[in-house]
């Protein structure tokens, strides 16, 4: 086990995807309170599309994976708060990117290696330089996050109160979905676009069912992501033929599932004896008042 | 749009008074400056005009209720006040000058809805927002973490909600979060109350919880409350005036003014009868 950490692969897939565990954890757990999880979902798909087209130019698929995911992201978060109508032209640009994407490849006639990679991940191809960008970006990103705390925080919870109290509610809209198309830039190395979402949206979604207030979230969604990351690459590397993507998403899956069935007890009102009693009288007035 | 407007309206004393209070504020002091002064002010939102030059003006501590259909231009006169919606024509003052986001001298529940993800939010978290929740940076190490705390106590002890303090925001009942964001709206120390609909959704108990409660910050801290309402029933023993809303016009005054049907016939536009009945007035007879 100590002989595998020496190896530098290994420890440069350690090392990025500790980077994106955290911030996947941090970007996810506000995906969530904002109901913005499709979008989570969408946008590795659009992000696809954009290094598939990279691809076929002979670019970095980063770059046009960062083009494509940031281009989504503002339009998404101009979009818009009415739930429906945004989900819905967030699904109709998904498929449009994923045809692209499906184009690009056919127009495409080199390996599909690297296609392939973009798909499902790389983590144990990552270079020296990979793991410098990814801490970079990562730093970048919980900065941003840290700067943004606290009105992030009331504009995902409550945009009218928000707004009226002088915070750029529309304006916070868009830089955090960019910060999410910058995670999904550097997670889609390890992870792949397919199962971005994992990191996403996993940790953040069992550490709300456990903990009982905003930074309690964080930090568990932090704790469950380098959980998963950490023993996802532990056990592709013993593995030596499945993909970390595979074991990632499969511990999130195994986590959440218990979480789920046990959570109740949590949404259960504990019991408050003489607190605010409940009106017994007045059905009759309260049916006359409406 | 509604088939009829049915609102029902007692006349004062009719509905059950809240123990606590006692019956009208006194006046407001003709000589201070108004807190808020609407003139001519017309809103147009998407072609569609949901105000129409309008006219008045609000005292200092006076208790408004703002009543009207469906549609009228309540909630969005409420954002004109905000500076979220800015009027097509006409002047607004708020204690003298123009509106702006921000303004701390204002305290707003909107429409209340259950908060989305509120679980692993706690009461004391969502009061706090209304302290600090529009600055930047995490706020983890403020100088003061206690003293925040007390502050966002002693909000949670005004409206009698502190032994919620940490309970999670998805637990409690729909008069408690009404309570919460009263609590929050409170701790920038506002002195114009905007209410939106705060007793929608609540039974006859904590609606007079409720109604009591913004009664007495109105009294006691001089507080200027506008309160929006499908029914004025249980707010007749405690408002000072009433600001009715219909098809874009506004008519203000004493309740028992306004809600006649000489004046609401004007202000629908079509005949309107204000019926007594059951101890109830009842306004029925529109189409609109």
């Amino acid at each position: 086990m100590i002989s595998l950490l020496s190896y530098p692969f290994i420890q440069n897939a350690f090392l990025a995807g500790t980077c994106i565990a955290i911030v996947a954890a941090v970007t996810g757990y506000f995906l969530l309170l904002r109901g913005l999880t499709f979008a989570g979902h969408a946008l590795p798909n659009i992000g696809f599309a954009g290094a598939a087209g990279a691809v076929l130019l002979g670019l970095d698929p980063l770059f046009g994976l960062l083009a494509f995911t940031i281009g989504a992201a503002i339009g998404i978060g101009l979009l818009g708060r009415n739930l429906r109508e945004r989900d819905l032209a967030i699904g109709i640009l998904m498929t449009f990117a994923l045809a692209l994407g499906l184009l690009f490849l056919s127009l495409y006639s080199g390996y599909a290696e690297r296609v392939y990679s973009i798909l499902f991940g790389t983590i144990l191809g990552i270079s020296r330089l990979d793991v410098l960008l990814s801490f970079g970006v990562s730093l970048l990103i919980l900065v941003s996050i840290l700067l943004l705390f606290r009105p992030l925080l009331f504009s995902s919870y409550d945009p009218e109160v928000a707004e009226a109290r002088g915070v750029p509610v529309r304006l916070l809209a868009v830089a955090f979905l960019v910060l999410v198309a910058l995670t999904i830039a550097i997670a889609v190395q390890i992870v792949g676009a397919l199962l971005v979402f994992t990191l996403l949206v996993g940790p953040a979604a069992t550490a709300g069912r456990l903990a009982l207030r905003p930074g309690a979230v964080i930090l568990l969604a932090i704790a469950l992501g380098l959980l998963y990351t950490w023993l996802g690459i532990l056990l592709a590397v013993l593995s030596g033929t499945i993909p970390v993507s595979f074991f990632i998403a499969f511990l999130s899956f195994i986590v959440y599932l218990p979480v789920r069935l046990i959570a109740p007890r949590w949404q259960r009102r504990p019991q408050q004896p003489g607190l605010l009693p409940a009106a017994g009288a007045g059905l009759s007035q309260q049916a006359s008042a409406r | 749009m509604s088939t009829k407007h049915d609102q029902r309206l007692s006349p004062p004393g009719a509905a059950p008074q809240a123990s606590s209070l006692g019956g009208r504020g006194q006046e407001a002091s003709p000589i201070s400056e108004p807190v808020i002064e609407l003139e001519g002010v017309s809103v147009c939102l998407g072609g569609r005009t949901i105000l129409q030059e309008v006219t008045f003006t609000i005292n200092p501590g006076e208790f408004i209720a703002v009543l009207g259909p469906n549609g009228a231009g309540k909630s969005t006169l409420l954002k004109v006040l905000l500076g979220l919606i800015r009027p097509s024509a006409g002047t607004v003052r708020l204690f003298g000058q123009a509106p702006r986001r921000g303004n701390r001298l204002i305290g707003y529940a909107p429409q209340h809805r259950t908060l989305e993800g509120a679980l692993s939010l706690r009461a004391r978290d969502l009061v706090g927002f209304g302290l600090d929740g529009h600055r930047w940076g995490p706020g983890w190490f403020p100088a003061g973490g206690r003293r925040r705390q007390a502050i966002i106590e002693a909000a949670l002890a005004e409206v009698d909600a502190l032994a919620l303090a940490d309970m999670p925001v998805a637990h409690l009942s729909g008069g408690e979060q009404q309570r919460l964001l009263i609590a929050q709206a409170l701790l920038s120390q506002p002195r114009l109350l905007l209410l939106d609909e705060p007793l929608s959704n609540l039974d006859l108990s904590h609606e007079q919880e409720i109604i009591a409660l913004i009664a007495r910050l109105c009294r006691t801290h001089g507080m200027t409350v506008l309160l929006v309402s499908h029914d004025v029933n249980p707010l007749l023993p405690v408002i000072d005036r009433v600001l009715y809303l219909a098809r874009g016009h506004a008519a203000i005054g004493k309740p028992e003014q306004v809600i006649t049907s000489a004046t609401l016939s004007a202000l629908y536009g079509a005949p309107v009868e204000v019926v007594e009945a059951l101890g109830r007035l009842f306004v029925v007879g529109v189409d609109i």
